[in-house]
């Protein structure tokens, strides 16, 4: 590598930025924007880059559910069949082993919607690899070394039915919920980076002096994790009992059903309101670190103490206000900043070149994610509270209706926030050191892949969405007394 | 510390070529068993065998690709944007191939097995193929360092890389057969020990064939290459190569299935060695060495520690899983794919539907 193969590309300011750290510093951090970097492959000239991100978008869409379910799932199928050996009820088991044979189904389908994932990070992304896969690298070789055991241990817990001692078997399960969190785990350390680029220094736009574990373990880190694992849980949760409240109000009011509702239920709706918790800690964070991004959730044009949040309507970007909309005073201040007087950094504060281009994108996104949540948090604190006076299940046909629309909702909110926190990095994908048009391949025909890419997974999503229903469509009781073959 | 990267990521793809690659290999004899009746059994053994390891098997390329884009990035870079054709094809492959397979397993007729069925078996070739290709036109040097330099087509379609890529085919389903006899043994089913016996002596001497006949390929196509591959440590690891595989057919023919699945490691295992001595000290020939290529000592030392670390965890896992399968306690009932959709009788009461 020679260093005509470096195109050093400085936005304004100085070149030379030794020892640069962004740091939690509201205001440095747009002006240590100066130390950008192109990439080692050059600089891509692609006339294709909405659909190389589209694509990306999408598979990752695919993918996230699925991992909530990596996250969340294995630790409610080992607590039933905890209590399956406690108590000796076969129903336990038929619950436990129903849903071990799910959750295998989703692993597998994970495994090939993840190896895509990593396919497509060089496919599409080639110079941003090249460039900083030495620097977040670490985080994913340890995630390989979690798939890699969550791979074997769902093997040999969903084919060892039966066929391991019991407690053997029980024990299997528990390296199936450790792995399912660190690998995401690390995977959200990588997002985290994106947002948060820590561990490198950039001198005359090339990065030099790497440290792997300081990008691991970067300010974003925390926040992203326990916001995403809450996530999983209120997805995974509500989605299962979903399932078994649809059966509940159709009639089906076994003891089997019952319990199939009320385990998965229960996780949810307690850790929703923690959510609401967990979303104002994540929002706090990005007002001080992505003042821009924050900006964008609301569509505030210029910096002002005070802000107001709009609740509908639409940005206008030349006339740069909110059209339409609901305003509430002081809101983003408070949301911000926990403070109505705060100043919220505006768009302006940076050159138009460096905001993201779909305000409305953002603004709806961060909407939906907030509306939905607020909608499930009350949800749960409805259910604790029933459950609490009463001792019982909340009698209303309208619950149960709410429970069976909640996974989906859930899986929306979940994605919007998504849509917020990567839409609204834009135009970068190291936030302020490299953008995005800078890493992308220059190969061609990425609009071919991307309908060929949609094609494979709407049938994906059609096949997966059969074989559940066919699953669900089995007698509980095949599961129940007798040994079978985990399938 | 470059090299023992390099060295952990040529494991990981023997692994992949070896497990992986019988998983593949299987798809191959799946859709060349015949039609519903006549390959019922050889299917049978098929899902049986594969059930419990694919997915474990499927990430020793998660790790080959991981610890490539980690401590040689500019590397990964180049050729992942290089040759997208055949990469991204084997990701449509890998992911028709999975989901078919895991929903074969739940299918209820037998029409339904056979669509799921073909869609595994044909990606289970695409994928091999697509994947050798690719390798293949490392090897030829085709891959120049930079973002999509090289030819999107010419980079994969040339001899060497087709001889790769139809290589990876036999050799996997070579594999596979030899696999697959071991589990027959296992299970008491000496009609099938015989059936991929028969094939993995016939795709072992057509895996041998290419394998000879494509120095010659080289030989023209690739001529430092194949200097390589004919001195030194190349050699020597070609050499190894034809012993391991023609003692695997010795211990097939005499039915040690057994030891015939290490031998047959071996010999996938001498020829990734023999490509990497053929290349060295160059990651993309004529283009970016090893050294060049080399992430900085922090990264590589960091990757070092962190696959150490987990290789304490994972190395007693595996071991745990493939001695669960090898003493056939994970093992199923066996069933012919197509006996599953017959009508349940009253005798089969006591029996469990799967």
């Amino acid at each position: 590598m020679s260093i005509s193969d470096i195109y050093p590309k400085i936005a304004f300011g100085p070149a030379v930025v030794p020892g640069t750290r962004y740091c939690p510093a509201s205001m440095s951090a747009f002006l240590l924007a100066a130390a950008e970097v192109t990439g080692r492959l050059g600089q891509p000239d692609q006339e294709h880059l909405l659909w190389a991100r589209e694509l990306q978008a999408m598979s990752l869409a695919v993918h996230i559910p699925l991992v909530c379910f990596g996250i969340a799932f294995p630790a409610m199928v080992v607590f039933m069949e905890g209590l399956y050996l406690r108590t000796g009820d076969p129903t336990y088991k038929a619950l436990a082993k129903r849903w071990s044979k799910v959750m295998l189904i989703l692993f597998a389908v994970g495994v090939v919607t993840g190896t895509i994932l990593s396919f497509e990070f060089g496919l599409l992304w080639p110079n941003f690899m090249a460039t900083f896969g030495d620097v977040f690298g670490v985080a994913f070789t340890l995630e390989g070394v979690s798939f890699f055991l969550e791979a074997i241990f769902i093997a040999i817990y969903v084919y060892g039915w039966d066929r391991l001692p019991r407690r053997a078997h029980i024990l299997t399960g528990i390296p199936i919920i450790i792995t399912g969190i660190t690998g995401s785990l690390m995977v959200i350390s990588v997002n985290g980076w994106m947002n948060n680029p820590v561990g490198f220094d950039v001198v005359n736009g090339a990065v030099t002096n790497v440290r792997p574990w300081e990008a691991l373990f970067n300010d974003f880190f925390w926040h992203e994790l326990v916001h995403m694992y809450a996530a999983g849980y209120m997805v995974a949760g509500f989605t299962v009992a979903g399932v078994y409240a649809f059966a509940w109000l159709r009639g089906r009011r076994t003891r089997y059903v019952r319990i199939g509702m009320i385990v998965p239920l229960t996780v949810a709706c307690l850790v929703s309101p923690v959510q609401v918790v967990l979303g104002d800690w994540a929002g706090r964070t990005v007002a001080e670190d992505q003042p821009v991004k924050l900006a964008t959730f609301e569509g505030l044009p210029k910096t002002e103490s005070g802000a107001p949040f709009h609740i509908l309507g639409w940005y206008d970007k030349d006339t740069q206000e909110v059209k339409g909309a609901i305003e509430i005073p002081y809101l983003l201040s408070i949301l911000a900043y926990h403070d109505p007087d705060a100043t919220v950094q505006g768009l302006d504060s940076v050159p138009p070149d460096d905001r993201p281009g779909p305000v409305n994108v953002v603004r709806y996104a961060f909407q939906t994610m907030i509306g939905i949540g607020t909608l499930l948090a009350l949800a749960g604190v409805f259910y604790a509270l029933v459950w609490w006076r009463k001792g019982r299940l909340p009698r209303s046909k309208w619950f149960f209706r709410l429970v069976v629309a909640a996974g989906p909702l859930a899986a929306i909110a979940m994605i919007s926030g998504w849509v917020t926190t990567e839409v609204g990095r834009q135009p970068w994908i190291v936030y302020e050191v490299m953008r995005v048009e800078d890493a992308v391949t220059d190969a061609s025909g990425l609009p071919i892949a991307f309908f060929v890419a949609l094609a494979v997974y709407v049938t994906l999503a059609a096949t997966v969405v059969w074989l559940l229903r066919r699953l669900a469509a089995r007698p509980p009781d095949v599961e129940v007394g007798t040994p079978v073959e985990a399938r | 510390m470059a090299e023992v990267c390099l060295a952990l990521a040529m494991i990981g793809l023997t692994a992949y070529a070896v497990l992986g690659g019988a998983d593949l290999g299987a798809g191959f004899w799946d859709l060349t068993a015949g039609g519903a009746h006549r390959g019922g059994r050889v299917r049978g053994l098929i899902q049986r065998s594969m059930s419990p390891v694919w997915e474990a098997n499927h990430v020793w390329l998660i790790f080959v690709l991981v610890v490539l884009w980690t401590c040689f990035p500019v590397f990964f870079g180049s050729i992942m944007s290089t040759l997208y054709v055949p990469l991204f094809g084997a990701a449509l492959g890998i992911i028709f191939r999975g989901v078919a397979f895991a929903v074969r397993g739940q299918a209820a007729t037998i029409a339904e097995a056979r669509v799921f069925g073909a869609v595994f078996a044909l990606s289970s070739v695409i994928v091999p193929f697509c994947m050798g290709a690719a390798l293949g036109g490392i090897a030829a040097g085709e891959v120049p360092e930079g973002n999509a330099l090289g030819p999107p087509f010419e980079s994969w379609l040339n001899p060497t890389s087709i001889l790769v890529g139809v290589l990876a085919v036999t050799t996997g389903a070579y594999v596979s057969a030899v696999y697959l006899a071991a589990d027959a043994v296992r299970a008491d089913l000496p009609d099938l020990v015989e059936a991929f016996r028969r094939r993995a002596l016939g795709a072992g001497a057509v895996a041998g064939a290419l394998a000879i006949g494509g120095l010659f390929v080289v030989r023209e196509e690739a001529r430092w290459l194949f200097d390589g591959l004919t001195s030194g440590g190349g050699l020597v690891c070609v050499l190894a190569s034809a012993a391991f595989g023609v003692t695997t057919m010795a211990l097939v023919w005499t039915r040690r299935m057994s030891l015939a699945r290490w031998t047959s490691a071996g010999a996938v295992a001498c020829v990734v060695l023999g490509w990497a001595f053929a290349q060295s000290p160059d990651l993309l020939p004529g283009a970016l060495t090893l050294d060049e290529a080399a992430a900085g000592d922090a990264t590589l030392a960091a990757t070092l520690i962190a696959l150490g670390i987990g290789a304490l965890v994972l190395v007693p896992s595996l071991v745990y899983l493939y001695r669960l399968v090898l003493r056939g306690t994970l093992d199923q009932q066996f069933e012919p794919l197509d006996q599953r959709f017959r009508p349940i009788t009253a005798s089969d009461q006591s029996q469990e539907r799967p």
